[in-house]
């Protein structure tokens, strides 16, 4: 059997009255993509800040082993570095120049910002700035990824060339990765398993797994099969329930 | 923060202010508005300060403010910015000694004036002591509030990236509040600049605030105004220097929007 680098046991979660979590297990592979779908304010957020060791449960337990970056919902580049300083800090493990360097500039390359490596996060667009805290977080080593709508700013296009390239260093250099995201399409591009969240306490109302290897093409009839039955499951496509 | 590019014409334009100033003043010594022994002569007042100048009395002057200013000033930062750090990471101090701060940032420095007589006697010693008491509170608040308001996402991506305990000082916190302790900065030199003129006018034996009261003393108007207009120019020159600060690149972000 393979490894559980995260495990969530009969955890439960509560703001005050607002109840998130009640009951909520989970399991996730070493090496997997999950992705994580469900309505705004479901607890999406909070099941990742869970995983990072950020909040508590105040039942149940969490288990989380290995390194671990988040991509944060909001802003989390440091503003008072640059671009390229800010992608810096996921090579800071690194011990030779030489190789921080030009894992830097490949960074930068891939992110097509080479122009801006010494521009400051305010003076980047809101899309750029994802891209450049997607790359720190990419940058370098480590075990897991925790990332939070990291591509919902960016433009379609934009969007679609990442996921494509997010698949081809996983390729590489595999991690176990939580994304979490509303963009049904994205999830069923990526994924190896999509959780689909009901309201609040939020449960796994659905799940849904996927064996097309990565990178996978958007109208392939898979993934636009796994994009209909999560849509049936949000009761938007009442002619499918049932797929 | 993009302005249009000004012409030379619009940048002429506070001297033209200028110009039209020293007009005024000139005409209203001409019409004899006050009596002239009461109110001097654009032209006196710019052989007043040729004549402070060639005497040395001047210099001497200036150094003494400057040297009481920079270390009253120096002093409060490099004591106010730590117990700030320090208050605003320690919840339980900060409710302990929050009013208190508060109550001695009310206080008009000029009130300590008294006391820093008695205490000091005349010299340096008074006119630094006042101008700490007034830099320093307002620049404990001022950083106590900039790290209560750090965004904890922040110490998170630190956290991600392993950064150790003195990288969060460093890399971190410092950077974070540089944007806002700077403005203090800007503010508080202000007021140490205003202090010690008052200072000076009551527990000095030179110093620019000594030489406009000497020059009452003395019924010399021309010198009078002569202090005044250095006391100003000197005002503004230390804010445009701090001014400087805020351009520095890792910390203008704090001043976007
Ligand atoms: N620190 C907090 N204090 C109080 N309530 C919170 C806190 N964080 C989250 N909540 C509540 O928990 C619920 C889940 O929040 P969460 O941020 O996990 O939602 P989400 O699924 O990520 O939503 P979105 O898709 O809009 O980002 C929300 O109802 C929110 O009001
Ligand atoms: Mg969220």
């Amino acid at each position: 059997m393979k490894a559980k680098p995260l495990l969530i046991k009969e955890a439960s979660v509560s703001f005050g009255s607002v109840e998130v979590f009640r009951n909520l297990s989970l399991e996730i592979s070493q090496g997997e993509f999950v992705a994580v779908v469900g309505p705004s304010g479901c607890g999406k957020t909070t099941l990742l800040n869970l995983f990072s060791g950020f909040l508590k449960p105040s039942l149940g337990s969490v288990v989380c082993s290995g390194r671990v970056r988040m991509v944060y919902q909001h802003d989390g580049l440091l503003p008072w570095q640059t671009a390229a300083q800010n992608i810096a800090l996921g090579l800071r493990d690194l011990s030779s120049e030489a190789e921080r360097k030009r894992q830097l500039n490949e960074m930068l390359r891939l992110i097509n910002l080479e122009e801006f490596a010494g521009h400051y996060p305010h003076q980047l667009s809101g899309g750029m700035r994802q891209r450049v805290e997607l790359a720190r977080a990419l940058a370098g080593d480590t075990d897991i990824l925790l990332l939070d709508e990291p591509f919902s700013s960016l433009d379609y296009l934009t969007g679609l060339r990442l996921r494509r390239e997010l698949a081809r260093m996983l390729e590489e250099l595999p991690r176990t990765v939580v994304l979490v995201t509303h963009d049904i399409e994205e999830a069923a591009q990526l994924a190896d398993r999509i959780l689909v969240l009901s309201d609040r306490p939020a449960r796994i109302c659905r799940e849904l797994r996927m064996s097309l290897p990565r990178p996978r093409e958007l109208t392939h009839p898979q993934v636009v099969e796994t994009v209909h039955a999560v849509l049936a499951e949000f009761g938007l496509e009442q002619d499918k329930v049932g797929v | 923060m993009t302005e249009k590019p000004f012409t030379t014409g619009t940048r002429l334009l506070p001297l033209i202010v200028l110009f039209a100033a020293i007009a005024v003043w000139w005409a209203l010594w001409q019409l004899r508005v006050f009596p002239e022994s009461v109110f001097p002569s654009p032209l006196a007042v710019a052989k007043g300060i040729g004549e402070e100048i060639r005497t040395g009395r001047l210099g001497n002057d200036l150094v003494a403010s400057l040297f009481r200013v920079t270390t009253g000033f120096m002093l409060a930062v490099l004591l106010g910015v730590p117990v700030g750090l320090w208050l605003g990471n320690h919840v339980r101090s900060r409710l302990a000694l929050l009013p208190a701060i508060n109550f001695f940032r009310s206080l008009s420095p000029l009130a300590w004036i008294p006391f820093a007589i008695l205490w000091f006697g005349i010299g340096d010693l008074p006119a630094i002591f006042l101008i700490f008491m007034a830099c320093f509170f307002p620049i404990v608040v001022a950083t106590l509030a900039a790290v209560a308001s750090i965004p904890s996402v922040y110490f998170r991506v630190a956290r991600d990236y392993r950064f150790s305990g003195l990288e969060l000082l460093t890399k971190v916190t410092l950077p974070a509040i540089a944007p806002q302790v700077i403005t203090s900065l800007r503010v508080t030199a202000g007021l140490a600049w205003l202090v010690v003129v008052a200072a000076e006018m009551i527990a000095g034996r030179d110093g620019l605030g000594f030489a406009i009261w000497d020059a009452r003393n003395g019924l010399r108007m021309d010198l009078l105004v002569a202090g005044m207009i250095v006391i100003g120019v000197i005002g503004m020159v230390i804010d445009r220097l701090l001014m400087r600060l805020t351009k520095i690149r890792s910390v203008s972000w704090g001043y976007e929007g």
